[in-house]
């Protein structure tokens, strides 16, 4: 069985500052990380490997750098990684991004058949989940998103039976591979990097596939060019004509602060105290 | 690409000339999702904005409802009406009795083909995901995610829709230019619910899918609903008392529940507070988590960083307890407290306590 588990590498939200003056995210010295959310992915696929055997590719489009995220993903336990990089793919949307790695993931398949893609349910920069979606669609592969679970993978038959979250509860569904998964955050744990497969990412090759060797012909549908959404302006949020009415009192006793609060609430908004009453009574 | 700021391509400035071919797209259409026999409200949320969109463009609103015959499909319909919308697409096939990616995919795509519709807007759901992505790619068209705010550019008719973007305080506005439909996803509660006037009416469009069950590979085994309790309803609460960083730690968090628990509430959290383990994932107010609208929300030991706020400005009153005079969460609070949280919230506590028992013997 061979699997290809499309990964992005993200700077570490936790570690960006905002700029107190200026509002923009200071990004020096932010390190990059593998989208957390891509992690539960590479983690069920390293289980369907482990349970059925087969190969788990890991994919991005990124930057050189983005080759660090690519070894992480091989110290868990990948067994190939392929970094796509080139120039012409800088400032895609989600429809051009799906475009190229849908090509690359193609490629991939002209040596071995893909049977499984996974991707992240979403990422934390870009935050759209578009583009596991794009890549199904383009590549004809039957769409599990917000999987919490895999039940049940028959190779002999072609079946796999997953569980998806749906809105109101989980729906039971059966498809047939190839197909394309995005897992649901907290479903499983990422297994701690065996000293065997640290050894081996820090050795292992990395492919680096320019836009011709990802076979993608059409520069028009990659990068900017092929994206058709387009940031027009970034701005802060609107400040309320109003700001917070700031509640002063003669003491600083936190009671007389709650009783003037409370007082205020009360009368400004007289409907609120007699609907809690009413939800309380 | 990685780079973690949107793509930095402007449009040129002034008019903008839209091809011929695109120029027949018209009308605002948004797509009525429902699940087990009831529409998720995040449709109505968007009929409502939708409703403002179509009368600034001067076209008409339409609901879209793909479902099995039977399913209270048309019930569906009415109620898109009373909620706002002009028409209805209706399209009833046995094959889309439950929501599945191939054959709702089919039937949204076939309707935007045939009817041509300029902007179409899905609810960032799990459904409304998953649709809209799949749609979007088929159409080759630009779909904007999670939409905080929806409006029209003057200059170019074209939609301007808006979103955070990552890390900053700052809003981005996007727009897909020269692609039609324009498709953008809106998480629920983020608009309000609009007024539901049982006298509206309006027309159904019936479309047939020509789909057989045996051509749609992925088949629904089951449907296994939640049980209702299970999970805090945050995006439905009518009070929510949330605190952030600033309750310095998960013991203080009692005082958070204390008052929650006085005033019938709901327990909210700013994010660090989330992934520091010291509430539940689902208590999550924000971007990256809940959008909520209740009537009343406190905050104690918030910042009200931009992914906090469009999580919870929604709502009728908000009352911000922070030691920072400066804090953002002021610039956007009904009322500012500059105070520990850890002495006014046991003094609210009580206050309302009180306040609401005179209150109940008067009810
Ligand atoms: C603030 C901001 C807002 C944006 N808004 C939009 C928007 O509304 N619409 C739009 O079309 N584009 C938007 N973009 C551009 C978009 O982020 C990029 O196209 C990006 O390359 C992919 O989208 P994503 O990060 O949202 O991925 P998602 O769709 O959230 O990612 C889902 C999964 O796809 C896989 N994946 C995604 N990117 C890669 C990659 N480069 N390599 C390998 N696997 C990958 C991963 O498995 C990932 O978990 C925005 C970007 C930013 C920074
Ligand atoms: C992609 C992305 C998505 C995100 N999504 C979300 C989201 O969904 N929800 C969310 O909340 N955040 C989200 N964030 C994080 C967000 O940017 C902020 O970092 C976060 O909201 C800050 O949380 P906070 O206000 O609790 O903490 P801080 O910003 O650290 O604020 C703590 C506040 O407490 C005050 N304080 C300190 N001591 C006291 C005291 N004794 N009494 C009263 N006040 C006190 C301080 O003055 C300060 O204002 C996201 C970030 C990114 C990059």
């Amino acid at each position: 069985m061979h699997i290809v588990v499309c990964i992005k590498q993200v700077p570490d939200s936790a570690q960006i500052r905002v700029h107190p003056v200026t509002n923009t995210i200071m990004r020096q010295g932010v390190p990059a990380i593998v989208n957390p959310y891509d992690l539960f992915s590479l983690e069920e696929a390293l289980r369907l490997k482990d349970r059925f055997g087969g190969r788990v590719t890991v994919l991005t489009m990124g930057p050189p750098q983005a080759e660090a995220a690519l070894r992480k993903c091989v110290s868990f336990g990948a067994d190939e990684a392929i970094l796509v990089t080139d120039r012409a793919f800088a400032g895609a949307d989600t429809l051009a991004t799906s475009y190229a790695l849908a090509a690359a993931i193609r490629k991939i398949g002209e040596n071995e058949a893909v049977d499984l893609v996974f991707c992240g349910k979403q990422t934390i920069d870009g935050d759209t989940a578009q583009v596991g979606p794009g890549i199904a669609k383009r590549l004809e592969l039957q769409l599990l998103t917000y999987v919490s679970q895999v039940d049940d993978l028959d190779l002999a038959q072609r079946a796999i039976r997953v569980q998806r979250r749906a809105e109101g509860g989980v729906q039971v569904l059966q498809t047939t591979l190839p197909c394309l998964i995005t897992m649901l955050e907290g479903t499983n744990e990422m297994r701690f990097a065996s000293m065997d497969n640290m050894f081996r990412a820090a050795r292992a090759e990395v492919r680096v596939w320019n836009r011709e060797q990802a076979g993608i012909e059409d520069v028009a549908r990659i990068g900017l060019k092929g994206s058709p959404t387009v940031v027009s302006k970034v701005f802060a949020p609107k400040a309320k004509e109003q700001k917070a009415e700031m509640i002063e009192t003669e003491s600083d006793q936190p009671r007389d602060i709650a009783l003037t609060v409370v007082g205020k609430l009360f009368t400004q908004h007289a409907k609120l105290r007699g609907g809690l009453a009413k939800k309380l009574a | 690409m990685s780079e973690a700021s949107a793509p930095a391509r402007k449009p040129a400035k002034g008019k903008y000339e839209l091809d011929e071919r695109l120029k027949a797209y018209q009308g605002v259409w948004v797509f009525v999702e429902h699940e087990q026999g009831e529409v998720h409200p995040v449709s109505w949320e968007l009929l409502g904005e939708g409703r403002k969109l179509a009368d600034t463009l001067g076209v008409e609103l339409c609901g879209v409802v793909l479902g099995a015959p039977g399913l209270r499909t048309r019930r569906f319909c009415d109620e898109a009406f009373f909620h706002g919308a002009d028409a209805c697409y209706l399209v009833e096939d046995p094959v889309l009795a439950n929501y599945r990616n191939e054959p709702f995919t089919k039937g949204l795509t076939e309707l935007v083909n045939t009817y041509q519709p300029e902007i179409l807007l899905l609810g960032a759901t799990t459904q409304g995901r998953d649709l809209a992505g799949s749609v979007a790619t088929t159409l080759q068209t630009g779909l904007t995610a999670d939409c905080t705010e929806l409006r029209i550019d003057p200059d170019n008719r074209s939609l301007a829709a808006s979103r955070p973007t990552f890390g900053g305080s700052l809003l981005c506005t996007i727009l897909t230019l020269n692609y039609r439909p324009q498709m953008a996803t809106v998480r629920p509660r983020v608009m309000a619910m609009p007024d539901r006037d049982a006298a509206r009416s309006g027309r159904i469009i019936e479309h047939a899918l020509h789909l057989l069950e045996t051509d749609i590979v992925t088949k629904v085994l089951d449907y296994i609903p939640d049980a209702r309790q299970d999970k805090p309803q945050l995006p439905f609460a009518d009070v929510i008392v949330a605190g952030g960083r600033g309750m310095k730690k998960p013991e203080n968090f009692q005082l958070i529940r204390d008052l929650a628990a006085v005033l019938g509430g709901e327990v909210g959290a700013s994010r660090p507070v989330v992934q520091a383990g010291w509430v539940e994932l689902d208590r999550q107010v924000g971007q990256s988590g809940k959008t909520v609208r209740p009537k009343l929300y406190i905050a104690a030991g918030i910042s009200g960083a931009v992914q906090h706020r469009v999580g919870m400005e929604g709502s009728d009153v908000i009352i911000a307890i922070n030691t920072d005079p400066n804090a953002p969460i002021f610039d956007f609070a009904t009322y500012g407290i500059v105070g520990n949280a850890m002495t006014i919230l046991p003094a609210l506590t009580e206050v309302f306590r009180q306040e609401l028992a005179l209150a109940k013997i008067a009810v």
